[in-house]
């Protein structure tokens, strides 16, 4: 009993640092980049794609013995997709604001690799509650990643902290923690540039040198992108790609 | 706006000034993956541009039948599922009949079923409530956008081997930051096509 509660602890705490979806395996980088130009938008961007992780991992992970290994893909998708527009139906009715915010990357979350990454990595080989609790560990370990992001951004492109936390706080009701709003920091010209596409990718690479730093130092492998390799799909098609690539040449 | 500067304008737009991989972040992973040499950046750039245009072309008016039967909220799960079923038919149907082009981009189709920007084009062509003209010239223009910023990168990134990079910043950090140069110089756009076109 004890071993079990022990290892599900480190299934939780190898998404958060570890195995750090978008710092380490650099997974899910298209909605880290985008929406990260708030903290608000950074939260429930993570809230979000938390809960469908979380609720795609359980069901997929309760069918994997169910599931044909060969249509398992297709099968995935449709779990994700459909946690995907219940999140989607959920937002617009309670969160109108985030909704808008976030667009069409919070319908794209369908395609976020780090949730069929875990579908394809760890979901369809473990039980479910250790693949409820992995997903959690990553989920938190995305908002983390995202929300370190924003702050660089939103604190030198906008000069605010929170900025629109009224948005999210809505739910709980009205007047939440005293109508806390976000603050401005005074006497400070915001530099613009942050929260345009170009400061994404910029803070985007300074954090990524940063945990590059942490890992040399715990003698960890650097984070790398090589090709398809980071691909969650690459079980089905990378061998293939390759092989390919290889007759070409 | 005519009809004919604003299709210009919708895809000039979609190229530079909205370009989909560092304007709006969609199509990150091939970019930052598949773009080191010319060869394989053209190739995946130009098998984004068959699928985009062949999936816009297949659930434009799917969606149009969902909007009309109030299902509109399905629209995700049955674009990402038709997608997904086009792009393995193509590569069946490629292999079997158009070799040469199956040699070219075949290897590339299996990559681009979860990639974000051909979800994304077909979702925001439904956003913007484009009529199907509008929604092809759109992803044209999106795949054409990448195309350019994947060739433009991947000649920014073969100086980049060369370069002499602090050791923090070796590897994906520094393709980052020059991503995010690269992005800067798309900005210089902001104003050209608007003041051009939407007269």
């Amino acid at each position: 009993m004890a071993d079990e509660k022990c290892s599900l602890r480190k299934e939780f705490t190898k998404g958060l640092l570890r195995e750090n979806p978008v710092l380490r395996l650099v997974l899910g980088t298209c909605p880290t980049l985008a929406v990260s130009t708030s903290m608000v938008n950074a939260i429930g961007m993570g809230v979000a794609a938390t809960i469908v992780l979380v609720c795609s991992n359980i069901v997929i992970s309760a069918l994997r013995k169910v599931i044909p290994g060969k249509v398992r893909i297709p099968a995935y998708i449709v779990v994700i997709a459909s946690f995907v527009t219940m999140v989607q139906m959920l937002v617009k009715a309670f969160v109108p604001a985030l909704d808008s915010a976030l667009g069409v990357y919070l319908p794209l979350i369908v395609v976020n690799c780090i949730i069929l990454g875990r579908a394809e990595a760890f979901a369809n080989k473990n039980p479910v509650l250790a693949s409820a609790v992995d997903g959690m560990g990553m989920g938190v370990g995305f908002t983390a990643a995202l929300f370190c992001m924003a702050l660089v951004r939103e604190l030198l492109g906008n000069g605010t902290l929170f900025d629109g936390a009224q948005n999210l706080l809505k739910v709980f009701g009205d007047n939440v923690l005293g109508g806390f709003n976000g603050v401005t920091i005074p006497h400070f010209t915001p530099i613009t540039a942050f929260i345009l596409p170009c400061g994404g990718f910029f803070v985007f690479g300074v954090l990524m040198a940063l945990a590059n730093k942490i890992s040399d130092k715990k003698k960890l492998p650097r984070a790398e992108l090589h090709g398809c390799d980071h691909c969650p799909l690459s079980a089905t098609c990378s061998k293939v790609v390759s092989e390919r690539e290889d007759k070409r040449i | 706006m005519t009809g004919v500067s604003y299709a210009a304008w919708i895809v000039f737009t979609a190229i530079l000034t909205n370009n989909f991989v560092l304007c709006k972040f969609l199509g990150i992973c091939p970019f930052l993956g598949v773009s080191k040499k010319v060869n394989t950046a053209m190739g995946m750039s130009v098998a984004v541009i068959f699928v985009m245009l062949m999936s816009t072309a297949a659930t434009w008016h799917l969606n149009q039948f969902l909007e009309s039967k109030g299902l509109g909220y399905l629209q995700t799960i049955v674009c990402i599922l038709i997608i997904a079923a086009l792009v393995q038919l193509v590569e069946i149907i490629l292999k079997k009949y158009v070799k040469s082009l199956y040699n070219a981009l075949g290897i590339y189709l299996p990559l681009i079923t979860t990639n974000c920007a051909v979800l994304g084009v077909v979702l925001l062509n439904f956003d913007n409530g484009f009529t199907f003209g509008q929604s092809l010239l759109n992803s044209l223009g999106g795949g054409v956008g990448f195309l350019v910023a994947m060739l433009i990168f991947s000649g920014v990134r073969s100086r980049l081997e060369t370069a002499d990079i602090p050791e923090t910043l070796k590897g994906l950090p520094a393709t980052l930051i020059a991503a995010s140069l690269t992005s800067v110089s798309f900005m210089g756009f902001a104003g050209v096509v608007d003041g051009i076109f939407a007269k």
